[in-house]
């Protein structure tokens, strides 16, 4: 049998790019098509809600490759272009305006897009996903609003961070009892909640948003479901995001939160998935996931495209996240289940500068590091040889010093 | 091969050290990269691209001779 030489990889972020460009690092030489919806050249998204938010950097230092790199991978780049359908029997994926591209191997790699909330469609409230978004959420910020910032996910938290560092009244509003409460939670949600009281946000958890108030077409203020309301000049909705998997409906793709992989990113033969809309069956973990994290992107495509090409592994990686908030740098190794028990293996958490470990069901699936990126790193170990839990007191001592 | 590293992009990932340890280390007080040897040998020469290629910050150049 003979590998595929009409590749079509559809989405063109790091999950997209990343696989384009593992392709041709494994030796493949066939033709090779990487369809953007964005008219920008492939661009990082981290910095959308830190430097490029805050001003720090040019949009143009988040280009995920210079274009040397691109020239050489030898791809028809279809920029601006959206897929909007695939068709299964003739193996063509089907572009708006009615082009259709054959292929012989697909990844299929065109991420989430933003939720939004009803009523939202009004002046002055923004989402957050793409670098225009965040160029005329900057543009906006520089009026000197008061802003409200609904959820207190990664996404929410770095906003608010954001705007509060350009001394702008900020009020961040999530249902849960603490930020980032579903990510990493009571414990650590108390200090990220602590943090950002700190620096002068106002923090409303345990509340949702009832309505958005406004006034000739433009939003004046949130009500919330405590019944209480203030005023706003600029609302973030920043309450997640769902799988854009709405252009494969009825191409007979397992479909379900995200596009539904076996353990080695593949939907169905000749096609794999990889990047925030991919959900597989991490062997690591023995459970299904889907990840919306940058270093996902970059693991995962880099897998699928191997096992395109027949590699075979399985992508059993221990997963690693971060957020940068003031001066706080959150880093996480594992996965964050709601049930887990948390403790701490390193340092202090009075002191802002600490790792905790978490487990689930006798094993240690993750370690948070608050401000230690070296012991983070050191003790990261423990997830990966599958630690019993609870861990031994010596254990995180011995793994630091070794 | 010559190795550029971007310490403000960096955001102290540690992942290029899990991919070259003998190349990448990061600074005790912020996780930093840092960078042992800007022209690794040979043998490292894959370690170094992987870690490249793995930076979730875009951090690491590798430049081919």
């Amino acid at each position: 049998m003979t590998g595929p030489n009409r590749i079509v990889v559809v989405g063109a972020g790091a999950a997209g790019l990343t696989a384009a460009e593992a392709l041709r690092n494994r030796g493949y030489d066939g033709t090779l098509t990487l369809i953007g919806d964005e008219q920008h050249l492939p661009y990082d998204r981290p910095p959308l809600s830190k430097q490029i938010l805050a001003g720090t950097w040019e949009p143009d230092r988040i280009a995920l490759r210079g274009n040397d790199p691109l020239a050489k991978l030898d791809a028809d780049l279809l920029l601006g272009r959206s897929a909007v359908g695939l068709d299964m029997a003739t193996r063509q994926v089907l572009l708006g305006g009615g082009d259709r591209i054959d292929f012989d191997g697909l990844v299929i790699a065109t991420g989430v897009t933003p939720r939004s909330l009803p009523g939202a469609d009004i002046a002055g409230i923004h989402l957050l996903r793409t670098l225009d978004d965040a160029l005329s959420l900057r543009a906006h910020l520089l009026d000197g609003p008061a802003v409200v910032v609904v959820g207190a996910g990664f996404l929410g938290a770095e906003v608010a961070a954001v705007a509060r560092g350009m001394s702008l009244d900020v009020t961040l509003i999530d249902p849960q009892p603490v930020p980032m409460y579903r990510q990493f939670g009571h414990r650590i949600g108390e200090l990220v909640g602590r943090l950002h009281t700190d620096h002068g946000v106002s923090l409303r958890c345990g509340t949702g948003v009832r309505r958005f108030l406004g006034a000739a077409g433009r939003v004046i203020g949130v009500e919330l479901t405590d019944g209480s309301s203030m005023d706003a000049d600029l609302v973030v909705v920043a309450v997640g995001a769902a799988p854009a998997i709405d252009w494969l409906a009825g191409s007979g793709l397992p479909l379900g939160n995200g596009v539904e992989c076996d353990t080695h990113c593949q939907v169905a033969p000749g096609i794999y998935a990889a990047g925030d809309i991919a959900s597989w069956h991490n062997n690591h973990f023995d459970t299904r996931m889907r990840l919306e994290h940058r270093m996902n992107a970059t693991e995962q495509a880099m897998a699928a495209a191997g096992n395109l090409l027949g590699a075979d592994r399985p992508f059993a990686p221990v997963p690693y996240f971060w957020t940068d908030q003031y001066d706080a740098r959150i880093q996480a190794y594992g996965i964050f289940p709601a049930d887990a028990e948390i403790t701490v293996l390193h340092g202090q958490p009075t002191s802002r500068k600490f790792v905790a470990g978490y487990g689930h069901h006798g094993t240690m699936v993750g370690v948070l590091g608050w401000n230690s990126p070296r012991e983070l790193r050191t003790l990261r170990q423990l997830v990966v040889d599958r630690t019993p839990w609870p861990p031994q007191a010596s254990v995180s001592a011995t793994a630091i010093a070794s | 091969m010559r190795v550029i590293i971007d310490q403000d992009k960096c955001v102290a990932s540690g992942q290029c050290v899990l991919a070259a340890a003998g190349v990448f280390d990061q600074r005790d007080e912020d996780g930093i990269v840092v960078l042992l040897n800007d022209n690794p040998p040979a043998e490292l020469h894959e370690d170094v691209r992987q870690a490249a290629a793995v930076c979730p910050a875009l951090a690491i150049t590798v430049e081919e001779s």
